[in-house]
């Protein structure tokens, strides 16, 4: 189904512009435009269809939703909103608020924001176009006890001590509230659903388009210029400092996760184990010092400071687990 | 005078919003104040969770996207 890909890079690299797919540049060339084209006519489609599906589906839904849950459940259906409820990352705030204002425990409004960079539509399916069906859903699982395990982690040591006071009285308030009005939900038709599913692929490809140029740009580089075999020779044996390494890494770098995904593909194609891997990309998409500089707003500096160690440890371990269960998988 | 607030916190689509609605007012013929409304309390207390949202005389009429042009005429006339 996908080689109709290959065959427009054929033509295009080395017919077109006649170069030779000995050459590095005619190789890096012909991985860069492959993997542009598939990733730009998968992106449109598959954007407009999934917002068809998910329409009605809005961060206002998913408070009235978990507000009053059971703990338990709560954290795994935060996560899982998370991953699926579409929402920029310059609302984070307001939804953290908004979902704390409804009395929803901090854990479970965390589960939820700290899934959802990690997990949407576009990785999903960039993972499961580049790197196939087994690493997503281990990417996916990963990804959901991150935040599920993170959320658990916040309630237990009582994070909302640490809210800044006007979010803790939000919080109090809204736990002495019964139940949240929600506004009804509104049936739509289908010419709705189509204007949606427009207006969503217009803008998540807008926002995104740059990045996959960037991600597959670098791992077009890594592909033709990093001798074959170095990344492997230094790096594939998991040695555990790597791991540390790649996630300190990650921070200063910040991508969304369409664009490191090209970039994990090339690093595994060339050797780098999938805990190192995996452990990297998590850090550059959901450790960012921008946003954590925004959190600053709902949250002390000692929270602030938890949840930032809390995410490097647990995507250090995720690393370290990987890279050991590898053999096995 | 109508009172319009932009709420959000200063993204691109929340400057973006305050220039349209500056601009259709202008079209229109009608003088408003745009405010771009920026903290996270004054946010939380309108009940807003999608941003950018607008706001015509302390009632939230709009969240979660830019807003199309028509709807801005609504609002202000």
């Amino acid at each position: 189904m996908f080689e109709i890909f290959t065959r427009f890079a054929d033509w295009l690299v080395y017919e077109l512009m006649g170069l030779s797919p000995d050459t590095k540049l005619g190789d890096a060339l012909h991985f860069f435009v492959e993997d542009v084209s598939k990733i730009y006519v998968l992106l449109v489609v598959m954007i407009y269809v999934i917002a068809l599906a998910r329409a009605s589906l809005n961060v206002e839904r998913v408070r009235d939703f978990l507000a009053g849950r059971h703990r338990g459940v709560g954290y795994v259906l935060g996560s899982g909103f998370g991953a699926i409820t579409p929402f920029c990352s310059c609302s984070s705030i307001p939804v953290f608020l908004g979902f704390t204002s409804a009395g929803i425990p901090v854990g479970i409004t965390m589960s939820f924001l700290l899934t959802s960079p990690l997990i949407n539509e576009v990785a999903v399916l960039l993972l499961m176009s580049l790197l196939g069906w087994k690493f997503t859903l281990l990417y996916v699982l990963v990804g959901m006890a991150v935040g599920i395990l993170g959320g658990v982690f916040l309630d237990q040591i009582r994070a909302e001590r640490w809210l800044q006071s006007f979010a803790q009285k939000a919080l109090e308030r809204g736990r002495q509230q019964q139940s949240v009005q929600s506004g009804p939900v509104a049936k739509l038709s289908f010419n709705e659903r189509h204007q949606f599913a427009k207006g969503e692929t217009w803008e998540i490809f807008g926002r995104v388009w740059k990045w996959v140029i960037i991600g597959v740009g670098l791992g077009a580089a890594l592909h033709g210029f990093v001798p074959d075999g170095w990344i492997e020779a230094h790096l594939g044996d998991g040695q555990w400092w790597s791991v540390p390494a790649a996630v300190a890494l990650g921070i200063p770098l910040y991508s969304n996760a369409t664009g490191v995904i090209p970039v994990m593909e090339s690093l595994i194609v060339n050797g780098l184990p999938i805990g190192t891997t995996l452990a990297f990309c998590m850090s550059t998409v959901a450790a960012s010092f921008p946003e954590f500089i925004l959190l600053k707003q709902v949250m002390q500096w000692r929270l602030l400071a938890i949840l930032f160690v809390v995410l490097l440890s647990a995507f250090t371990l995720v690393g370290w687990i990987f890279n050991w269960l590898t053999p096995f998988i | 005078m109508k009172q319009v607030k932009v709420l959000g916190s200063g993204c691109s689509k929340c400057v973006k919003t305050a220039e349209i609605i500056t601009k259709v007012a202008s079209d229109l013929g009608i003088e408003v104040n745009v405010i771009k409304e920026t903290d996270a309390e004054a946010i939380m207390n309108y009940g807003v969770m999608s941003t950018p949202a607008v706001v015509v005389d302390e009632q939230v009429v709009y969240s979660g996207s830019i807003p199309a042009q028509d709807a801005i005429r609504g609002w202000l006339s």
